[in-house]
């Protein structure tokens, strides 16, 4: 039985160069910028008078109801955003140079820290009015999961076999046919898969952007996260449990009615050549009791036509009139070529300009090595982490990867437990510290891992399925036993699916750290000590340019963990396999 | 009888860098007429699928001219079609919705879409298996699904690019006498199919004329008129000496480029041969040769079932090597040959190194690097940079992981592939 794993895009993008410095500089630049022109003003704003979040439990439902539709509406933009700025990566290559480097960079942005800039930026765009906070909700999600979508839907159409795209110019398809009948069914199940993974990530954001504390005010949007959040601030110990309930509901109906289905349906599209990876999976029942109505197929007859329509479009497809190349044509391509790259290297420079003006006035040197040594903090609870959770889920992932019948029940279970949003158990552990009195810089450490762990695990088990019956064999043949097994034939077997886990659960464990550094309960907050609680101190108290300083600074942290620790392995496991 | 396609002194050059240059095909020049199945055969490397997709209007000549009906052809054109040697069928698309594929582009409206369809899954025999998905069939139906889309638009000029080549042995004939049948009702109509071929016996018996192809760069070599009535009988003698004329014609052609003569040099496009290839190939010539007597290329092709591309390679480093002689279609072992075959393991290594570095300048110029060095080490990457003066990227790395090969087996270097050096250490 083969299995999916948990995949990061990221890493099998190709050698990275001076654009990424670019795409780095931009991205600071753009934190900074935003940062400068709010500083300035500050809108007079009193969410609590808007709304109050109610916590009897008959709003509940609803309130969920909120926070499943922000996550649909971000995934449909997010999928946009795939389609296009995908394709235009995959296709030209002046684009692409420019936009893989920046959704690298962009992608180790912690999304939490991001949110408290937009979120000034939308309340500015939507005045007195929730849409704002609404639009940064909304954002957050979004920039939670594109990337990693975008990225899967761009290495699906660089794999494309030459073949069948010469079968589609022979026989004369549209861009736009080729588009819907070539590019996304070919993509279909990475589509799928990554779509999946990217929205699990994604209920840790949208419960966390729910609530949340800019410029000394709470403001808090109708959903579960905010919630919770009241919940806490109440005290009000069966609120919380029953959101937890509530959440683990909303979770269940989206992996049994959306994702099984659709990842059950997008088995078709495999390419041949993955017929021995295919998973033989069971029929999810809502297909098999879809199947006995008419409806599916009543349902299907109309999608055929309606798809028929689309892609044959009559507008769209028409020819050009002349596929003609003179060479006023080629100049005039080589001048737009030419001005794109002037023009981005004119940006460097008004970057470079912009943000030495910007650090030096605002922040001086002595703090910013005061927020690096915070950062060190944070490396180190992440290193640790990491290490504590592989020394506990690789025995455990291979246990359950070697029996085959346990790994079938249980991987559904930890893919259920990877998309639970981890803050919500947060109250659970911030209970205990508090009324124990534990150490908040030892105690507070786990959190960050609570959600994410699970991609080691699923990974780990997944990996030892892969591993073929003939070498399990060969090493009882061999009698290889003990730690001989394990340094030999497990460790190696499983390295490259660990490895992928594992930079997932890392890059998880840097992005919960702004909510799992600072405990709250009641009126009581404790802080420990780290880049994470510190983003988040200076966003309560709508301190922008040294949010931008935080941010920037966690971001570079991260990359520097990818370039010297998880790219070396990641390239190493890739080429043992 | 008029010309479906014309090639005028097709040349086309792959350009690396801004600099430098390499010559795929040079001046060719030849037509399908109306009616007819024109057979190309040749070496690996010699150009075939590259003129194919010139044809197709793939990709475009460096110079002369591709004309069809006697307008050059720059993209793809609705009358021409293209049969693929790995299907390039959409396998999320069931049979039906493939073959309808090419008139959807078309524009024809649903319903005669449909009917045509149907009618030409209808014709290759692919009746009952509409709704199936591609991976559902055997490699001989998922053909026939190719041929059936490409024969749904009605074009006037079949491409075929080595269409049965993937097949096994028995489902090619089947397919291929199939497509024959086929034919005698498209010929009335005088359309014409233009072959690229992995075997001199398919193209004899399917061809009205067979071009030869000669390699580095592929040129036309010659074109043989195949006069054999149909239906055509593989064992008859007229057949067998034709085999042998276009075997004969593919094997002198290298003594004229000069291999015999003229030393290879450093950028010499080695071709894929594999070591335990090399020396079964050795083993069984030795068997056939009895007494002096040369053994027909042919006759091994048969016995061991290799393409003509494949067998040609192999025995075009025999040659090389001098461990063999080949020439007008015949094999024959060398002193030095024949002593290989005889030797133990360690005394074939022994033989294999010192031709290695005898006769392959590459070998010569990686083992002194490797003895000059003062850690006993080079980066592959330096190598690479080396042979891509004179080769492609794809076909740097190509000759060099052949290159690796031999040097391993002839322990002349070691390569560590974490590190991508070569070195000349042996494992502790």
């Amino acid at each position: 039985m083969q299995m999916h794993i948990w995949q990061n895009n990221r890493m099998a993008l190709p050698k990275m160069n001076l654009w990424d410095i670019f795409a780095l500089l931009l991205t600071v630049t753009l934190f900074a910028t935003i940062a400068y022109s709010t500083k300035q003003i500050t809108a007079p704003y009193h969410p609590s008078q808007l709304l109050t979040i109610q916590l009897s439990e008959k709003y509940l439902p609803l309130y969920a109801l909120r926070t499943v539709f922000r996550m649909l509406i971000a995934l449909s933009i997010s999928l946009l955003l795939t389609f296009t700025i995908g394709t235009l990566a995959a296709k030209n290559k002046h684009a692409e140079r420019i936009i893989l480097p920046l959704i690298d960079v962009l992608q180790s942005v912690p999304v939490l820290g991001f949110l408290s800039i937009t979120i000034t930026g939308f309340m500015l765009l939507f005045p007195g009015s929730l849409l704002g906070p609404e639009c940064a909700a909304i954002f957050a999600i979004l920039v939670s999961q594109v990337w990693n979508m975008i990225l899967g839907f761009y290495q699906s159409l660089k794999t494309i076999p030459e073949d069948l795209k010469e079968a589609a110019s022979i026989f004369k398809l549209s861009s736009w046919q080729k588009f819907w009948r070539i590019d996304v069914p070919f993509a279909m199940p990475s589509l799928i898969w990554n779509m999946m993974m990217s929205m699990s990530a994604s209920w840790f954001f949208v419960v966390a952007s729910e609530a949340i504390s800019v410029n000394n005010q709470k403001i808090l949007l109708p959903g579960i996260g905010s919630y919770i959040a009241t919940a806490l601030a109440d005290k009000n110990r069966i609120a919380v449990g029953l959101s937890i309930f509530i959440m683990f509901i909303v979770i269940l109906l989206y992996d049994q009615c959306i994702f099984r289905p659709l990842i059950f349906w997008s088995e078709k599209f495999k390419h041949e050549e993955d017929e021995t990876e295919r998973t033989q999976q069971k029929m999810p029942w809502l297909i098999a009791l879809l199947n006995k109505t008419r409806l599916l197929k009543i349902l299907g007859d109309y999608f055929d036509t309606f798809t028929y329509q689309f892609v044959n479009c009559k507008w769209l497809l028409k020819k050009k009139a002349s596929q003609e190349i003179t060479k006023a044509k080629i100049i005039f391509s080589q001048m737009l070529i030419y001005f794109w790259y002037v023009s981005i290297g004119m940006i460097v420079a008004l970057c470079v300009y912009f943000l030495s003006q910007f650090i030096f006035q605002t922040v001086t040197l002595k703090e910013a090595s005061h927020v690096l040594l915070l950062g060190v903090y944070t490396s180190i609870r992440v290193i640790i982490l990491i290490f504590l959770c592989s020394l506990v889920w690789i025995p455990a992932g291979v246990w359950i990867g070697l029996r085959p019948h346990v790994a079938e029940k249980v991987q559904p279970i930890i893919q259920f437990l990877a998309a639970f949003p981890a803050n919500l158990l947060f109250p659970i552990v911030i209970y205990f510290v508090i009324t124990y009195h534990l150490n908040v810089n030892i105690w507070a450490t786990p959190l960050m891992i609570l959600g994410t762990q699970w991609y080691i695990l699923f990974n780990v088990i997944a990996g030892t399925t892969t591993i073929p019956k003939d070498l399990k064999y060969a090493t009882v043949n061999f009698h290889l036993s003990g730690w001989l097994k394990w340094r030999r034939f497990i460790l190696p077997s499983i390295f490259p699916y660990f490895i992928t886990g594992a930079i997932t659960a890392a890059g998880g464990a840097w992005n919960a750290s702004i909510v799992a550094e600072v405990l709250t309960w009641g009126k009581t907050t404790l802080m420990a000590q780290g880049l994470g609680a510190f983003i988040t101190q200076v966003t309560t108290s709508g301190n922008l340019p040294r949010v931008a300083l935080g941010i920037s600074i966690m971001c570079l942290y991260v990359l520097f963990f990818n370039y010297i620790i998880w790219q070396p392995l990641y390239n190493m496991a890739a080429k043992r396999t | 009888m008029a010309n479906l396609i014309e090639l005028r002194n097709i040349k086309k050059i792959f350009k690396k860098d801004a600099e430098q240059e390499l010559l795929v095909l040079d001046n060719v020049s030849f037509s399908l007429k109306e009616g007819e199945i024109l057979a190309i055969v040749g070496r690996s490397g010699s150009g075939k699928s590259t003129l194919l997709r010139i044809i197709a209007g793939l990709s475009k000549p460096s110079a002369g001219q591709a004309l069809y009906q006697n307008e050059p052809i720059t993209k793809p054109v609705p009358g021409i079609s293209l049969v693929f040697q790995d299907f390039a069928l959409m396998p999320w698309l069931t049979v039906l919705q493939n073959v309808e594929l090419g008139l959807e582009a078309l524009g024809v409206p649903r319903k005669e879409r449909r009917q045509r369809a149907l009618k030409a899954i209808d014709t290759i025999g692919l009746d009952g298996f509409e709704s199936a998905f591609p991976k559902e069939l055997s490699g001989g139906m998922q053909q026939r699904v190719g041929i059936a889309r490409a024969l749904v638009v009605e074009p006037e000029v079949l491409l075929m690019d080595e269409p049965f080549s993937s097949l096994d042995v028995l489902t090619a004939d089947h397919l291929r006498s199939d497509l024959l049948d086929l034919w005698s009702d498209e010929k009335k109509k005088n359309n014409g199919i233009l072959l690229v071929s992995h075997s001199i016996e398919e193209a004899i018996l399917l061809a009205d004329r067979i071009v030869v192809f000669g390699s580095n760069p592929g040129h036309v070599q010659a074109i043989v008129k195949v006069e054999i009535p149909h239906p055509r009988d593989e064992t008859s003698p007229e057949f067998r000496k034709l085999v042998d004329r276009i075997y004969t014609l593919m094997t002198t052609e290298e003594k004229i480029i000069g291999k015999g003569k003229k030393e290879i040099d450093l950028g010499y496009r080695l071709p894929d041969a594999p070591i335990s290839q090399l020396i079964g190939l050795i083993e069984l010539i030795a068997e056939e040769q009895e007494t002096d007597q040369a053994v027909d290329l042919p006759k091994i092709a048969d016995e061991l079932m290799l393409d003509i591309d494949d067998l040609l390679s192999l025995t075009e480093v025999l040659d090389i090597l001098h461990l063999a002689k080949e020439a007008e279609g015949d094999i024959k072992l060398t002193e030095a040959g024949l002593q290989f075959e005889k030797a133990d393991i360690l005394l074939r290594k022994k033989i294999f190194a010192t031709h290695l570095l005898m006769y392959v300048p590459l070998v010569r110029h990686i083992y002194n690097i490797l003895n000059a060095s003062h850690n006993q080490r080079v980066s592959k990457k330096h190598i690479l940079t080396d042979l891509e003066e004179y080769l492609s990227k794809d076909d740097a790395q190509r000759v060099l992981r052949i290159i690796i090969e031999w040097g391993r087996y002839a322990e002349l270097f070691a390569y560590d592939d974490s590190s991508e050096e070569l070195n000349l250490e042996n494992p502790e």
